[in-house]
């Protein structure tokens, strides 16, 4: 098994841990900490100063109803879990497993044998499963404002190296950069943007209009 | 391994004191299904859960509203409490900034999986040093946050309670996390070694 090299960015885990980031991007974090133990031992670290401010961050007087009326909660029954607990499957760490509602991922075609599953995508940004062929390019990007891409199965490469599984890449910028999947493994992406994806040259045109890219 | 002398050696290692009340009523409340013991982490904890739902834009009322589910949310989880994985403060802290979240946007928030066993009684092989250790970094933690000056002090808090987005955030926040986090990883891989164990 490859250990994974390319992990999230500090500032994106402390954000997680805030609570600032937008659903996209949360999907993608705890994906990557579900298969990273050294993410998953940073964000702890984070959510740990987070104790520290809610140690020091002062009190607020609660009022005395809200204490009789949780106790008298705890006297009832508990409740059945009303969520299902999802597990992992096959490459699919438990989140997304989660965002897929426990179905297999309905995949759209691209061109070119790429495909992709959206999952969620609102005016705040878009994350979505990304199946590609191997040997074959990712269909050519560009986006503004930040973009993580994280590996689940196979691998790819770009101008900043190989990514394999657990792996993710953080895009800032909108340089276009064009990932090819590796020989072997079709290669499978989890990829969230905070603003809609551009894809460029003609045929990409008339796909960002029909499949909402 | 895991002979009582062995445990007491390596409680030994440590310096010789005790848990915080917190994390003694949170194991009270995980392994007895104590009230008291609730009753105590409730009063410690709920006006400061309240402060922080109210710094993330709650009205006072719905912000009792959160405090309640947070800390039905805290009975009802814990039996996923770890002090060898995480401070009582950093899991309180994150079942509440999740449940804000959860209740904010009416769905649920995306977690990372849970690890997968159950976690170690305190009175384990995890050792009684090593949760003794995690606190101890935990309480620098909070007294490096108070040595902050009052500007440094602000930016952490915002970060901490979603006041900044993540390219608002700095990695130089001035709180050292390194020693933290390497602990919280050793004990990780000692799990990953002790699940692998298991299933050979
Ligand atoms: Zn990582």
């Amino acid at each position: 098994m490859n250990a994974i090299t390319h992990h999230l960015p500090d500032e994106i885990l402390a954000a997680y841990a805030g609570g600032s980031l937008d659903y996209a991007f949360e999907l993608v974090v705890a994906a990557h900490v579900s298969l990273c133990d050294e993410c998953r031992a940073a964000l702890t670290a984070h959510e740990a100063a987070g104790g520290a401010v809610l140690e020091e961050v002062g009190a607020t007087a609660v009022s005395p109803e809200l204490r009789s009326r949780l106790f008298a909660e705890l006297a009832g029954p508990e409740p059945e879990a009303a969520v299902p607990t999802w597990r992992r499957r096959g490459p699919y760490p438990a989140p997304v497993v989660e965002a897929l509602e426990g179905a297999e991922p309905r995949w759209r075609s691209l061109g070119n044998g790429a495909r992709q599953c959206m999952l969620e995508e609102s005016a705040r940004g878009s994350v979505r499963l990304l199946y590609i062929p191997p040997g074959q390019a990712m269909p050519e990007h560009g986006h503004r404002g930040l973009e993580l891409t994280l590996v689940l199965q196979g691998a790819y490469r770009d101008a900043s190296g190989r990514f394999g599984p657990g792996d993710v890449a953080v895009e800032d910028d909108d340089e276009g950069h064009q990932p090819i999947a590796e020989p072997g493994e079709v290669c499978i992406c989890l990829a969230a943007a905070d603003a809609p994806l551009h894809f460029r040259g003609i045929v990409p045109r008339l796909a960002q209009r029909f499949f909402r890219i | 391994m895991g002979s009582d002398a062995g445990q007491d050696e390596r409680a030994g290692e440590a310096q010789p004191r005790a848990l915080c009340e917190q994390t003694k009523q949170m194991l009270a409340v995980r392994d007895g299904r104590d009230r008291a013991a609730f009753g105590a982490l409730f009063d410690h904890y709920a006006p400061r859960l309240k402060a922080m739902a109210i710094r993330g834009g709650a009205t006072p009322a719905l912000a009792e509203d959160i405090v309640q589910d947070v800390m039905l949310t805290i009975w009802r989880k814990a039996a996923q409490y770890d002090p060898a994985r995480a401070p009582v403060s950093a899991w309180i802290f994150r079942i509440a900034r999740n449940r804000q979240i959860d209740i904010a946007r009416r769905s649920r928030r995306p977690e990372p999986e849970a690890l997968d066993n159950a976690p170690e009684p305190a009175s384990g092989d995890a050792g009684a040093g090593d949760i003794l250790g995690l606190e101890q970094e935990a309480e620098a933690l909070g007294r490096a946050l108070l040595a902050l000056t009052p500007e440094q002090r602000a930016v952490i808090e915002r970060a901490y309670l979603g006041d900044l987005t993540h390219s608002e955030i700095h990695a130089e926040t001035g709180l050292p996390l390194g020693t933290i986090k390497s602990r919280i990883r050793l004990g990780l891989d000692r799990l990953r070694h002790e699940l692998k164990d298991l299933r050979s």
